[in-house]
């Protein structure tokens, strides 16, 4: 008892002293949030302790919720789907700022420099502009890709030379606009094909590829040579065979491609596919599970982790970059919504939204190494994205 | 005027209420993987929204067809495989007077 006393003062008089020097000076590298999107809420992360230390709410409806990160990875920008824009402080554990900047959005990137936030809406249809310190509105590119009709925007991601690519979907067209002076943004369009869904820029910056809904194929533009227009890549994949339906939108971003060769969701298939990443010929075709939503690279390129659309959301599958086959199968819970690896990959995060359950594995054993509660946890967002082209 | 009004209110032939239990289920996928395109709240997203309001000038027996059969050269698919007739009629019926948390 006396020791329980004992070690109860101690204990008291360490948080004291902790309380009066202050926080430790600490950077951001190994920090991140999950966003829990059925209460507005996100958990502050540790990728180190594999811990939680935070939780901030008050972010409107996170459905559907991305983020991305200030060039010094103290900041994340968190789009929701309300319209919402919320800036949250890492380091101090807090909210910066809040503002609701459309009726309906889907996601953002920030520019080269860091200077530009941009989020990308459905309605109105359009990308909007705002200065990263200050979430000021700076300028508005609106989608109207016919008099007096607006697109919903996808895909949209950081290009070198502060510029932002992204597609429309009612459009069917590839945008470019140029940010060097953020407040007069200029554009230019390119016929990409029927309802593109989402898109990616690749990791170096030089191809942006939009993956089509609408026809079996992909738009590809070579932002080095953007005069030559999109063309076509995986033309035809399903070659006139009956899709299957989709019940969920497949997700691209920039971590598909690995050794070589670009890793992406077939639309209504239970396939991966892989196209060389120099010809963006097709090189080949890996069966999986079911309906790919996620297609993500670990980070040194050796492994592609897939996740599924319902019903098949309860998998995730691995598949060896070399081999080009599935090497492990796991069920680490229900609806699996998203994945994210550790800056330099030992360990990936995985999201099972109806377990409110955060798994945590390793890359090499597939052995889990532990385990977060969160409220139907959806995005994991780790700070080491502040440093890649592309988000 | 009258007779309109009873078409609207028996448009739909009476279906058996799925059972409690399997109404929360129907609650969570309507939410969460319908949720997926028209937003959790239902406000809209790639699909347009499931609100009262926008649902109020649209038969009941189209928005059942297009749960159970999906909507040709759009993204809706068919959920044939996963929802009873009766039990997308539920669905349509909820979505129309404001859909349970």
């Amino acid at each position: 008892m006396r020791r329980a006393v004992q070690s109860l003062l101690l204990g008291l008089v360490a948080l004291l002293l902790a309380a009066c020097v202050g926080a430790p000076l600490r950077g951001t590298g190994d920090l991140g949030l999950v966003i829990e999107r059925a209460s507005g809420h996100v958990t502050l992360v540790n990728t180190s302790s594999r811990s939680a230390y935070a939780r901030i709410g008050g972010l409107g409806d996170l459905s559907h919720a991305s983020v991305v990160y200030s060039r010094d990875a103290r900041y994340a920008f968190i789009f929701g789907r309300d319209g919402g824009l919320s800036k949250v402080d890492l380091l101090e554990a807090r909210m910066v700022k809040r503002i609701i900047q459309s009726g309906n959005a889907i996601g953002g990137s920030i520019s080269q420099d860091g200077r530009i936030v941009v989020a990308q809406n459905y309605t109105p249809g359009g990308i909007k502009a705002f200065d990263a310190d200050t979430l000021e509105l700076l300028s508005e590119v609106p989608a109207e890709y016919a008099p007096g009709r607006f697109s919903k925007v996808v895909g949209l991601a950081d290009v070198p030379g502060n510029k932002f690519a992204y597609a429309l979907f009612d459009g069917g067209e590839i945008w470019v606009s140029d940010f060097s002076d953020p407040k007069r943004p200029v554009t230019q369009r390119y016929p990409a094909g029927q309802q593109p869904y989402d898109g990616l820029v690749t990791p170096n910056g030089r191809h942006y590829l939009a993956g089509l809904f609408g026809e079996d194929g992909i738009a590809l533009l070579d932002l080095w040579q953007p005069e030559l227009g999109a063309r076509k890549i995986l033309e035809k994949y399903g070659r006139g065979e009956e899709k299957l339906p989709v019940f969920k939108m497949p997700h691209l971003r920039g971590w598909s491609v690995a050794a070589g060769r670009a890793w992406l969701p077939a639309i209504g298939r239970h396939e991966v596919l892989v196209a060389d990443a120099a010809t963006w010929q097709e090189t080949g075709r890996v069966a999986v599970k079911g309906q790919p939503v996620f297609v993500m690279a670990s980070p040194d390129g050796r492994q592609i982790w897939v996740n599924f659309a319902f019903p098949d959301n309860g998998w995730v599958q691995v598949i060896d970059t070399l081999s080009g086959k599935v090497v492990q199968t796991l069920q680490p819970g229900k609806a699996v919504l998203h994945m994210e690896f550790t800056p330099r990959g030992e360990a990936v995060w995985i999201s099972a939204r109806d377990d409110n359950r955060v798994l945590i594995y390793d890359t090499r054993s597939f052995r889990q190494l532990g385990s977060l509660a969160a409220d139907a946890p959806s995005g994991i967002f780790f700070s080491s994205r502040a440093a890649r082209i592309g988000f | 005027m009258l007779t309109l009004l009873l078409l609207g209110c028996f448009a739909l032939p009476a279906a058996a209420e799925p059972s409690a239990a399997r109404q929360q289920e129907l609650i969570h996928l309507v939410r969460q993987d319908c949720g997926s395109c028209h937003g959790m709240t239902l406000q809209g997203g790639l699909g347009p929204a499931l609100l009262p309001a926008t649902l109020a000038d649209k038969p009941a027996e189209g928005l059942v067809a297009t749960i159970i059969g999906g909507r040709p050269g759009t993204p809706m698919p068919p959920w044939h495989r996963f929802l009873a007739e009766d039990e997308a009629q539920w669905i349509v019926a909820k979505l129309m007077a404001g859909f349970p948390q």
